[in-house]
């Protein structure tokens, strides 16, 4: 059983498991946006984990003073999610039923003062944060190690718990990418959401039904690229940053079989058998076309469909080709993740001489 | 009027208060900010050197040698009559590799790239091998590494003479 789920946990088998249950859960939100659910869930977790808590290498891990913040973020994540989609499942089965959202019922729509209604709860937040923190200190020590040295790494080298995602997308992509372009992506998506989604409708109460699009491709970015790939950076990287099972020692010297080619490389050498060009642009120039395709070529077909004929019409042309460029630039780290685990590909232009690798 | 006590400045007066407090006040804003510039700075740098004597050729054996690694960030790899002076810092986002002689490789902690003892990458997502530094023998037979310049694979420049010593 330990083994299986140290098979299942894999990068390979547990991103498409993963969104399959994102899927279901988005699917099937009416299910689980129930208090039933929620607390089945809760009591059916309880064994689970203690079973997960009695492995002597889950324990280690979890309990590694680093990685606290992580737990709480799981819990909490859970939590919330959860409760996201009960008020969303109760809200569109009222107006399903043609009643008002919960939040529009004449008892909610009651104005109150700020002070002091909110300031004592500011208040009351402050003082739990700080003693939430101090205590927190006390329990668990920092963990400091000897003073850097320049030519020393430790090992795993680990970045914050926050950073951990960004960590791992660094595994599939040149730095310049997963270290400025897509941060810098996720950073000006965030800001654009209030000028590229002009849809009056969710505004202060929640729902699903009126909002798929909006709501699935924002959980998505932010469960499954941005929470699952923590979790992994966390709890599933040991030494030289090689994968581990959850039950799994961290034995030092785990070899992973592994060997990178670049698209280049496949297409000149293994496929037309012939040795790569001098010529670096030439070299590479599967790999451009490749990219312009994605970049250029793919935003003008997806507005030829249906679904983009329907989303130029709410929104417009220009708003349309900001949300299809950021879409784009999102989904590309699933599919260069997927490329990698699947062909061990590196990079799709690879141009180290210029410093560009895609 | 004129035994009467002013109680108000004169345009003049208020000019030369004015411009005598900006005065102070730009000069302790600048000496505050200097101070906290030079703060920035660290007091004992304890960068290693970037030229020093590595012995004499016959001191390394075939294969990796780590002597070097901690003081100055340099592995000494003997490989095919070749001896080369390979940098510790990874060609990804520069991190410390380590050397794993179980599994003869080089591979790094950060995000896992891999690279053979000659410094040429293979798996994880470094983009480019391990570069060289130049190395050259003095007249009394010392073999001297000079960490200022380097030689990248990518641009050819591993078939250059300095990046390498016969031996």
């Amino acid at each position: 059983m330990k083994e299986l789920i140290n098979w299942l946990a894999e990068p390979i088998r547990s991103f498409p498991i993963f969104t399959i249950l994102f899927i279901l859960m988005l699917k099937y939100y009416k299910v689980i946006g129930t208090k039933k659910f929620g607390w089945g869930a809760l009591i059916a977790s309880i064994p689970v984990v203690a079973w997960f808590a009695a492995d002597p290498n889950f324990i280690k891990i979890i309990l590694w003073p680093d990685n606290i913040p992580i737990n709480i973020l799981i819990v909490l994540v859970s939590f919330f999610t959860w409760l996201t989609l009960y008020k969303c499942a109760e809200n569109d089965n009222r107006l399903e039923a043609g009643e008002v959202p919960v939040e529009a019922m004449p008892e909610n729509r009651e104005k109150v003062w700020s002070w002091p209604n909110l300031v004592y709860t500011e208040l009351f937040a402050i003082i739990a944060c700080t003693v939430f923190l101090i205590a927190w200190a006390i329990i668990f020590k920092a963990p400091l190690e000897e003073p850097a040295n320049p030519t020393w790494a430790p090992n795993p080298a680990k970045a914050p718990w926050y950073f951990l995602g960004l960590q791992e997308m660094l595994v599939y992509f040149d730095p310049w990418m997963a270290g400025v372009v897509l941060p810098g992506l996720i950073v000006v998506g965030l800001i654009a959401i209030p000028y590229i989604d002009t849809n009056p409708k969710g505004n202060g109460y929640y729902t699903f039904s009126e909002r798929k699009m909006a709501i699935s491709s924002f959980l998505f970015g932010w469960l499954v690229l941005w929470v699952y790939l923590i979790i992994v950076g966390t709890f599933l990287r040991g030494p030289n940053w090689t994968f581990y099972g959850p039950f799994e020692f961290w034995d030092f010297h785990k070899v992973e079989a592994m060997y990178n080619i670049n698209l280049s490389e496949y297409i000149w050498i293994k496929m037309l058998n012939t040795p790569m060009p001098g010529n670096l642009v030439m070299r590479e120039i599967f790999g451009i076309i490749l990219t312009i395709f994605y970049v250029g070529a793919l935003p003008v077909m997806i507005a030829r469909t249906n679904f983009g004929q329907k989303l130029i019409e709410k929104s417009g042309q220009i708003r349309f080709y900001i949300f299809i460029f950021l879409a784009l630039g999102m989904t590309s780290l699933p599919i260069k993740m997927v490329l990698r685990w699947l062909i061990d590909l590196k990079y799709i232009i690879a141009l180290p001489e210029w410093e560009l690798n895609l | 009027m004129s035994t009467e006590t002013r109680q108000q400045l004169n345009r003049r007066e208020f000019l030369s208060f004015l411009s005598v407090g900006w005065i102070t006040f730009t000069a302790a804003c600048a000496g505050l900010g200097s101070m906290a510039f030079r703060f920035s700075y660290p007091n004992v740098n304890f960068e290693p050197e970037m030229e020093f004597l590595a012995g004499k050729p016959e001191d390394y054996e075939e294969g990796v040698d780590e002597r070097w690694k901690n003081g100055f960030g340099v592995w000494m790899v003997k490989q095919e009559g070749k001896l080369v002076a390979l940098s510790n810092i990874c060609t990804h986002l520069g991190c410390i590799p380590s050397w794993l002689p179980a599994e003869l490789k080089f591979k790094c902690p950060c995000h896992g790239s891999g690279y053979y003892p000659s410094g040429i990458n293979f798996e994880g997502p470094a983009p480019r091998p391990l570069e060289r530094y130049a190395i050259s023998l003095t007249p009394e037979g010392l073999i001297k590494v000079d960490k200022t310049k380097i030689f990248r694979h990518e641009k050819g420049q591993w078939e250059l003479a300095s990046s390498f010593l016969e031996v």
